[in-house]
């Protein structure tokens, strides 16, 4: 309107067509919002309803029953699963800590900038294909499936995450208390170990949680290297129950039975999971440089 | 140890050379000099050992790269590129093609992307620019928390409640109102590609919002106040002041969620059907690169078939890594200079 005289008083009224857009938008994306939670809380509801019923003391301490048979359990998968996670821990953590401290203390140059896209690489390549590196780095050599297999493969996934929140953790802490150390003579290696990563370490504890929750749940790469087992086993070199597994093949099956089983252990890993990640979230919130 | 430099207060001050000797060792000299100091040794086998850890972090993607093509060579040989353009697999007659495999991990995750988009933007418009900031923590904590569900867990509720649902209310009203196009026809026995769409959609919904939300946020403030100045409504804000500057991110928001969507592998599996067809339909089933692999990689028959398997993911890998690149490097263009949080 270039032949109006504009002032506070004579400022034009938003169109009907307008204001029907933005509440209709506004609309919309409350409706997105709707549409994304529902999923979340039906499976959370179908994990509790058809899992808590399911859930007992045979369950958890029992090994699977063959076909046809009641009752039965996961203690064997929840067992295998603990030992396979652990088996990735020993591999992936001290490899993950320290390519983290080696970016952050040494790694500010190209080389640097090399691993670091490396390891964000690293992160999408799909599980499924690191469960055929594994099998033909691991399953090949030994001529079977193992359990070791299945934690080489975890540890590959648990690798990049480690590196890069290690390292962002790293450079958080400030570097005058590096130079203090310095400044007291103690030599860098020390300062790095008991200074830089001690006074990081609730973030780095952080990023090692939020790892090992992704990893807990997946299937793909144990498929053919941990490959499951109907019995007990602690046995690095030997074939491993792991939930995730014992969840699928149930799952797929066609006994009710099973099915029941599945959903009770479904229930039992999320809680697991969810229980890691709730806690690096407590973590989080009091502080990254909380008391250590 | 460096701790005979320091002075004790029970002991008189230090003599002058012991003095310059402190300063020679914190004033950056320590690389060079090692006599007389053994924590110089220390910090040398202690960065050699940080590097080792670095390089196999190198060494990792190098073994993927190396252990791929090697063990993929003989199905390489015998099919070359026809590989990927024919349709039969069959590993008793040792022929094997990967089109239907390839021809469903596309439409899945093309599928995934076209209910997954609308509704992520949706969620991180929301939580940025127009929920109450009470609401704002819960809210991405829920959607954060979709992310930590397993994909085996994902695929368990698909077969027992999305599936069901699908074939009882959902086809049945899809193959009478959109029929017609032939996307939508057949018997609807809810294992299908449909079925794999809608489970892989819900699985990245957290990845491309989450995104699109650090994005969001990194839009600076004055864009929004001048838009509004001219008298915009909070929707013609959004759209001309935040949505649009943050177009090149949310499209790397996106990219990484196709990335995700395309080498996802267990929930896919259990609701897909898994039988290598190319149909039109979305109501018939389908398979894609990454099930193959799980169902058959374990009961493979002959070099062969493990070596066709093997070039599958080989491919797979391959355009992850390419679709992973790209959407990172859309997403530094627009984040560049914020510190990432690196959950994605």
């Amino acid at each position: 309107m270039p032949d109006k005289k504009i002032s506070a008083h004579t400022v034009p009224p938003i169109s009907l067509r307008r204001r029907i857009t933005n509440h209709v938008m506004t609309g919309v994306a409350v409706l997105t919002v709707i549409l994304v939670l529902v999923p979340l809380f039906a499976i959370f509801a179908y994990l509790v309803f058809r899992g808590v019923g399911s859930i007992n003391w045979a369950f958890l301490t029992q090994t699977p029953k063959p076909v046809g048979e009641a009752g039965g359990g996961m203690a064997n998968a929840i067992v295998g699963s603990v030992f396979i996670l652990g088996l990735a821990s020993v591999i992936g953590v001290p490899l993950g800590v320290g390519a983290g401290i080696y970016l952050a203390e040494f790694g500010r140059n190209r080389f640097g900038d090399g691993i670091r896209f490396t390891a964000d690489v690293l992160n999408g390549v799909p599980s499924i294909v690191i469960g055929i590196v594994a099998y033909s780095i691991v399953v090949l050599y030994q001529k079977h499936f193992s359990a070791l297999a299945g934690g080489v493969a975890l540890a590959i996934m648990m690798i990049p995450t480690i590196t890069r929140t290690t390292e962002e953790m790293l450079l958080l802490v400030p570097q005058a208390l590096r130079e203090a150390a310095y400044g007291l003579g103690i030599s860098r290696w020390r300062t790095t170990l008991s200074i830089t990563l001690r006074t990081a370490t609730s973030g780095v504890i952080t990023g090692i949680m939020l790892a090992f929750a992704r990893v807990a749940g997946e299937t793909a790469p144990l498929l053919f290297t941990a490959f499951g087992n109907q019995f007990w086993n602690l046995r690095a070199d030997q074939p491993t129950a792991a939930l995730p597994l014992q969840i699928f093949n149930y799952a797929i099956s066609p006994y009710d039975e099973w099915h029941r089983q599945a959903w009770a252990g479904a229930l039992v890993l999320i809680i697991l999971i969810v229980s890691a990640v709730a806690a690096v979230r407590f973590a989080v919130r009091r502080g990254t440089f909380g008391a250590a | 140890m460096a701790n005979a430099a320091r002075p004790r207060p029970d002991m008189p001050a230090p003599q002058p050379v012991e003095v310059t000797k402190v300063n020679e060792v914190s004033s950056g000299r320590w690389r060079t000099h090692v006599f007389g100091a053994d924590g110089e040794v220390g910090d040398r086998i202690f960065q050699f050992a940080m590097l080792l850890c670095g390089l196999a972090v190198l060494g990792t993607l190098v073994l993927i790269v190396y252990e791929l093509v090697l063990r993929s060579g003989p199905s390489w040989h015998a099919f070359g590129m026809k590989f990927f353009a024919a349709r039969d697999w069959d590993p008793v007659n040792e022929q094997f093609g990967a089109l239907p495999f390839v021809y469903g991990t596309l439409v899945s995750s093309l599928l995934a992307l076209i209910i997954a988009v609308p509704l992520s933007v949706g969620v991180a418009v929301f939580t940025t620019e127009m929920c109450p900031p009470m609401l704002r923590g819960p809210l991405s904590f829920f959607v954060e928390l979709l992310a930590a569900i397993p994909s085996v867990v994902y695929g368990l509720w698909a077969i027992f409640v999305l599936v069901p649902i699908l074939s009882g209310y959902v086809q049945p009203f899809l193959s009478k109102t959109l029929g017609w196009t032939g996307l939508f026809t057949g018997p609807p026995y809810g294992i299908s590609m449909l079925a794999a769409g809608i489970i892989l959609a819900v699985m990245i919904v957290p990845i491309i919002s989450s995104i699109a939300r650090e994005v969001l946020m990194v839009v600076p403030q004055n864009q929004r106040e001048a838009v509004l100045a001219l008298g915009a409504t909070r929707w013609e804000m959004i759209r001309v002041g935040v949505l649009r500057n943050a177009r090149a991110g949310i499209m790397g928001g996106i990219i990484l969620g196709l990335g995700r969507a395309l080498g996802e592998t267990m929930a896919v599996t259990m609701v897909i059907g898994n039988r290598p067809e190319i149909s039109k339909s979305l109501f018939a089933p389908g398979y894609t690169m990454a099930s193959v692999l799980a169902n058959e990689f374990s009961e493979a028959t002959g070099d062969l078939n493990l070596a066709a398997l093997i070039e599958i993911g080989l491919a797979l890998f391959l355009v992850t890594i390419a679709v992973n690149a790209l959407a990172r490097l859309l997403v530094w263009t627009v984040t560049r200079g914020q510190p990432s949080r690196a959950n994605a």
